[in-house]
């Protein structure tokens, strides 16, 4: 009876999962195949002929620049969120002081308001102080993450107090409390938020699409949906971009494995 | 005494540039939506009549808003019941001895569309669809099924794109789930055993209640999701160059060409705000339904 519902439970998930790779199989395969290999029928699971030619074209496009671009937004994004998420998570858990709740309150407030419900007047200021189309003003939005404080405030929380009041006794202050205490403390909550963050800012798409206009400032995703936008029907061009712009993200996923899936879940739980 | 002033020094230092930031980055522009959508203003102009409530009247006799309004709500009421459903399968059957030991493998599977990004995936997907070539028309062809457009006839545009998007995110949800399956202490089950309780029986007795809060999570989160909705829809449905507008409206894409492409400011902040209203709303609700039961 066991090993029969083993099975049954095992097929249900293998074709489950083949449904889950398929559509990654597929991408690689085509973007490898020549044109007239793609466009033909019925088509062939496996190139009849490897190609690079795909490939080659997307240097013209250029998607190293766009490469470029998403990590260093995804990077700044990544950082500030960690620095301001730390900073407020350690004063909210560990200080006292009179409007302390009713700041966090609004803080954990503005996650409940979709960034597309706000980014029209957002936009206009950025108009205003001629930020459109540079760096800052892709990342801007991104500074800044109401879970990252709730997720930091609830770890910082659990840190026993007589630590801190220890470090104050031997003459800390409070920025060392958070530099020797509370950040060697917080590295796992760090890390599963950096990750959460940095995957947020890499696969952001409507600001960026909104807010960049020439082709050096695209970040991958907005670069790719141009391409695809431009060469909607070169199959082989577009499934070589998408690969590009997968490919990093599925060797990091590869490497890290365990500590991305956690850190993905457990930032979006405990927000 | 001292110590208690520098603590009050530190915190009054950390916290005034990062409340400074969320004015400037959340509170003005949430707050400027709401002030904007009641005026008129195309970005140049130096004046911004008032109008009330007149962005409001026109949008809904707007055919396009009342499209993208129902699309959207199609689209969330279709994928919000159905990748829940399917997540908490997966996870009850990830739980099950049978095949625990595997269950690393398949998370990591599972997990594979989450972690990529929505564009390349929405170009692949807009690949599979497509209407000569296309590996799904093909598939279909062998059980001798007519080819189909999928992605240019409206009809068929939004489940295409409902089962690419619940696809893209049932892995995320089916973790979750699993980390509050996990979480259920072993020995409910074993005293509900030993009383003779099916599996059936302390599935609804034992796993949902105690699974509440995680499942109000999963359904808050993935209705606001739903509602946001544009990534998929703008890569896969939008006319390529030349050719503006999209087979497939949604409420962003509304906002999006009426703030970006025509330039009326208030009136899309309008949209804005009835988009956030509808969120807000469905969260309440899906809140107030969980206290009640």
């Amino acid at each position: 009876m066991m090993r029969f519902k083993a099975l049954i439970l095992n097929f249900v998930l293998i074709s489950g999962g083949i449904l889950m790779v398929l559509p990654f199989f597929w991408m690689l395969s085509t973007s490898f195949k020549p044109t007239e290999e793609i466009l033909s029928w019925p088509p062939k699971l496996l190139p009849g002929r490897w190609t690079l030619e795909h490939y080659k074209g997307l240097f013209e496009w250029p998607f190293e620049r766009f490469f470029l671009n998403s990590l260093l937004v995804a990077t700044l994004s990544t950082i500030s969120i960690l620095i301001t998420s730390s900073l407020a998570g350690f004063v909210f858990a560990k200080h006292r002081f009179v409007g302390r709740n009713v700041i966090f309150f609004l803080f954990l407030a503005t996650a409940m308001v979709p960034f597309q419900c706000f980014m029209v007047p957002f936009y206009i200021t950025l108009v205003k102080l001629h930020l459109v189309n540079t760096y800052l003003g892709i990342v801007l939005p991104m500074l800044v993450m109401s879970y990252g404080i709730f997720f930091m405030r609830q770890n910082i929380s659990s840190i026993p107090d007589d630590l801190l009041d220890a470090a104050r006794i031997d003459g800390c202050s409070e920025l060392g409390i958070y530099l020797r205490v509370i950040l060697p403390l917080s590295r796992p909550a760090m890390s599963a938020l950096g990750i959460f963050a940095f995957m947020n800012a890499w696969g952001s798409f409507i600001w960026p699409l909104v807010i960049t206009n020439t082709r050096d400032k695209f970040v991958l995703e907005v670069g790719l949906a141009m391409f695809q936008h431009r060469f909607f029907i070169d199959y082989g061009s577009t499934t070589a971009g998408a690969t590009v712009a997968v490919l990093p993200v599925l060797l990091v996923f590869l490497v890290l494995r365990r500590n991305l899936i956690e850190g993905i879940t457990l930032t979006g739980l405990k927000g | 005494m001292k110590s208690k002033t520098s603590r009050y020094i530190f915190c009054l230092c950390v916290l005034l540039p990062i409340v400074a930031l969320y004015a400037f980055l959340r509170f003005v522009p949430i707050g400027s939506t709401f002030y904007l959508s009641f005026h008129r203003w195309n970005l140049i102009d130096r004046f911004k009549p008032f109008v009330g409530f007149g962005n409001y009247a026109k949008l809904f006799h707007s055919p396009e808003f009342l499209t993208a309004l129902k699309n959207t709500t199609i689209f969330t009421l279709g994928t919000v019941p159905l990748t829940f459903g399917i997540a908490l399968a997966l996870a009850v059957m990830l739980k099950s001895k049978a095949v625990s030991r595997y269950a690393p493998f398949y998370q990591f599977v599972y997990f594979l569309p989450v972690v990529t990004s929505m564009v390349p995936v929405a170009v692949v997907w807009k690949w599979i669809y497509d209407p000569r070539y296309g590996i799904l028309n093909y598939v279909l062809s062998i059980f001798g099924a007519q080819p189909k457009a999928w992605l240019m006839d409206p009809d068929t545009a939004l489940p295409a794109i409902m089962v690419m998007s619940i696809w893209k995110v049932v892995g995320y949800y089916m973790v979750i789930l699993l980390v509050g399956l996990n979480a259920i202490p072993k020995e409910y089950y074993e005293a509900a055993a030993i009383d003779g309780a099916s599996g059936w029986r302390q599935f609804t007795s034992i796993t949902l209640p105690l699974l509440k809060p995680i499942i109000l999570f999963v359904i808050v989160i993935s209705t606001i999701n739903a509602y946001n909705v544009f990534t998929q829809v703008y890569v896969m449905t939008v006319g390529s160059q030349g050719a503006p507008g999209s087979v497939l409206r949604v409420l962003v894409y509304d906002i999006y060409e009426n703030a970006f492409r025509f330039y009326k400011m208030g009136y899309a902040s309008a949209e804005a705000v009835v988009l956030f209203l509808i969120v807000a709303a469905l969260t309440a609700l899906e809140f107030g339904l969980a206290r009640e039961r």
